[in-house]
């Protein structure tokens, strides 16, 4: 029997439909397949898709619709399996949605773009021990709390704060024109009181040359800003730090315009709502000039440059911002991790996403490292001024793709248009 | 107290003025409902909202302004609310108070649920470029929108006095109101004019929802939060007093807008839980509400 050769006719029909399988199959999966990567990764991929945060969650998923065609223009093997679930903006929807992904086998989560949303998530991750990958979420506590299944790949309110209020002074240097004091109005949810007391923390430290006058904190449910947009007026200030979303940001600027506000600059300190392509298709020529310091996508990256083209053909209509690079990116670690683990035990994935060091993404700063706490340091922030309705990178000036406009033009600028 | 200041308080009174008579408006409907049939209107809040959504609908489908499809929804809402009452609420009429109270409940749960399935739960707001205009008047300046919505208001207020104090059919909703017995008697078809009074209180919830339609974006939501806003208004103006009401919107929306300049914004609303609380301790028949006893 041992010499006799064993390559029957069955055999041969089940290598010819293997055969073939695989050259019919996509891509991704044949280049998976012919490098031997482990089996299906599944991500619970956990978003504010309804409710008040539904536009930014939105833009968020459609970072992670293209990441498998990304991946394959990358010659990435692997193909991740994407389950979405909707936490409807509320942190109560979030942890049952993260227990729902738990229980229908996911293996790692991403999640959830609203600090509240995240800790609730984060704290069911723990308590099941499955991996959680931070999308967006800026409150320091989730890295701060010694969770053992939590990774970040955005910055804590503290670095966001540090990295816009130095851009500020580089805004000021590069104009040559510095305001005297400053108004800070603020959503008071998780991520809004984090930023205020990140910023009243930190202001004393970072020696800025203007003063903060009046801090004016509201609901981001919000459904007129009257009043709060009347009190920064009457304290004067030259210029406006709104931390906001994406509705309040809108109520914000129409009131501003509406009690002829036209303070020396609105600089966002680190916060979504002013660059987000609703804002500035329901803004139109008040959107203008409004000056976001972010994390942005780095236009120079060959990756963000296939997102940007994948995103582009998918979503012609929509614009591809930080929410959809970081949830990308979310995805990327993912797959990193998987690859490096071939396995998806949870333990192992966490030990693979320790160990994490990805060099080519999507988003300005160093490559994707997470310290000891989870946390990856390497991000930086740019400043993306809105111009001829498009967020536009204008600072660091190494990345700048257009000059720098600021003080911004009155509100019956012609070069609002 | 510096002029700034005193500038800065002159124009927040000025801005609950605005939004207090649209709140009136909103309140009005309760109060007439209840002056007239002794029915409280639970499902009040969600009728504003299905209003919000149908002039949300004709801007975003049709084109057409609020202002100018705010007649249409204020029919529609009248000849629905005529057949509701008709239908639906009628046979309730003079049944102990829970069961009113579960059936305008269950009412208000379905509008909810209606609104939910066919527009979602994400907001819905008009975007017009008056949005951004105002006006000027010396150091004050005027919300354009709201000023329009406040007129409007206004208007809506004085037509339905007009129509109490001058029309044969208002006179007689007040007599059914002022006297059921007595109307019977003399021959009144009083549940005619209970469904027509239903009826005109529904037209001013929509007329109110065409307005706040143009000042905040909608989600089916809010409807609670306005039904409860309503409530205090009534209270506060008394309950079953149209002067009331308006005085009421007028009160609450001062209120909130002064508190949200001398306290922090985001506490407004506990100031006008506060006057609730006062006006039940000292005045618990509204400020021109009639003591029943």
């Amino acid at each position: 029997m041992t010499g006799r050769n064993t390559f029957t006719r069955r055999r041969f029909g089940q290598a010819t439909l293997a055969g073939t399988a695989l050259l019919g199959a996509p891509l991704p999966i044949r280049q998976a397949l012919a490098q031997g990567g482990p089996a299906n990764l599944k991500v619970g991929l956990l978003l504010p898709t309804s409710g008040l945060q539904a536009q930014i969650g939105q833009a968020c998923r459609r970072g992670a619709d293209v990441a498998n065609e990304v991946f394959a223009d990358m010659k990435m093997p692997v193909k991740i399996d994407i389950v979405n679930y909707d936490t409807e903006t509320k942190p109560d929807v979030a942890r049952t949605q993260a227990e729902k992904a738990i229980d229908a086998g996911c293996h790692m989560l991403v999640g959830a773009f609203d600090s509240g949303q995240t800790i609730a998530i984060a704290q069911v991750c723990e308590q099941r021990g499955v991996p959680l990958i931070v999308n967006i979420a800026a409150a320091p506590q989730i890295t701060e709390q010694g969770y053992k299944f939590v990774v970040r790949n955005f910055p804590t309110a503290p670095m966001l704060i540090t990295g816009a209020l130095a851009l500020h002074k580089e805004i000021f240097k590069v104009s040559g024109k510095t305001p005297k004091t400053a108004v800070l109005m603020s959503v008071n949810d998780t991520f809004g009181t984090s930023m205020i007391n990140g910023i009243k923390a930190l202001f004393p430290k970072l020696d800025m040359p203007y003063e903060l006058v009046d801090t004016i904190s509201y609901d981001p449910a919000a459904k007129d800003l009257a009043v709060e947009v009347g009190k920064a007026k009457a304290t004067k200030a030259e210029l406006l730090l709104p931390v906001s979303r994406l509705n309040d940001a809108k109520l914000l600027v129409q009131e501003m315009v509406k009690q002829r506000w036209e303070p020396m600059g609105v600089l966002n300190p680190g916060a979504p709502g002013l660059y987000e392509q609703d804002f500035l298709k329901t803004m139109g020529k008040y959107g203008e000039f409004m000056i976001s310091n972010v994390p942005w996508l780095d236009p120079k990256s060959a990756m963000t440059q296939s997102l940007e083209k994948r995103h582009a053909a998918k979503y012609p209509n929509d614009q591809l911002d930080l929410n959809g690079g970081f949830t990308f990116e979310g995805i990327l670690i993912a797959a990193h991790a998987w690859l490096t683990a071939k396995s998806t035990k949870p333990g192992d994935l966490m030990e693979a996403l320790r160990k994490s060091k990805i060099d080519q993404h999507v988003m300005i700063g160093g490559p994707i490292q997470f310290d000891a706490k989870g946390q990856n340091v390497n991000i930086k922030a740019s400043a993306v001024e809105n111009l001829k309705r498009k967020p536009t990178v204008v600072l660091p000036l190494e990345s700048a793709a257009a000059p720098l406009v600021f003080p911004m033009p009155s509100w019956n600028d012609k070069r609002r248009t | 107290m510096t002029s700034d200041f005193l500038l800065s308080l002159a124009q927040a009174i000025t801005k609950g003025l605005l939004t207090g008579m649209v709140y009136g408006l909103m309140a009005l409907g309760l109060s007439v409902i209840f002056g007239v049939m002794r029915v409280v209107n639970f499902a009040h809040g969600e009728l504003m909202v299905v209003g919000m959504y149908l002039a949300w609908m004709g801007f975003e489908y049709l084109q057409v302004s609020p202002m100018l499809s705010l007649p249409l929804i204020a029919a529609v809402f009248f000849v629905a609310g005529y057949a509701l009452q008709r239908g639906v609420i009628s046979p309730f009429i003079g049944r102990p108070e829970h069961q009113q109270f579960l059936l305008l409940l269950a009412i208000a749960i379905l509008l909810v649920n209606a609104c939910l399935a066919i527009a979602g739960p994400d907001s819905r707001g008009v975007q017009m470029e008056s949005q951004f205009d105002s006006y000027e008047l010396g150091p004050l300046v005027f919300d354009a929108v709201r000023l329009h919505a406040a007129l409007v208001a206004v208007a809506i207020a004085g037509l339905l006095w007009l129509f109490f104090t001058r029309t044969r059919i208002g006179k007689s909703i007040r007599a059914a109101a002022d006297n059921h017995m007595g109307a019977l008697v003399v021959g009144l078809d009083v549940k005619r004019l209970y469904a027509f009074t239903f009826g005109v209180g529904a037209a001013c919830v929509g007329a109110a929802g065409a307005l706040m339609i143009t000042i905040i974006p909608v989600t089916p939501f809010l409807a609670a939060e306005y039904t409860l806003l309503a409530f205090v208004i009534v209270i506060v103006g008394g309950l079953g007093s149209m002067t009331g009401a308006l005085l009421g919107g007028l009160l609450i929306g001062v209120s909130e807008a002064v508190a949200g300049l001398l306290l922090q914004p985001s506490l407004k609303s506990m100031v006008s839980f506060g006057i609730l609380i006062l006006v039940l301790l000292l005045r618990p028949q509204g400020l021109l509400g009639k003591n029943s006893q």
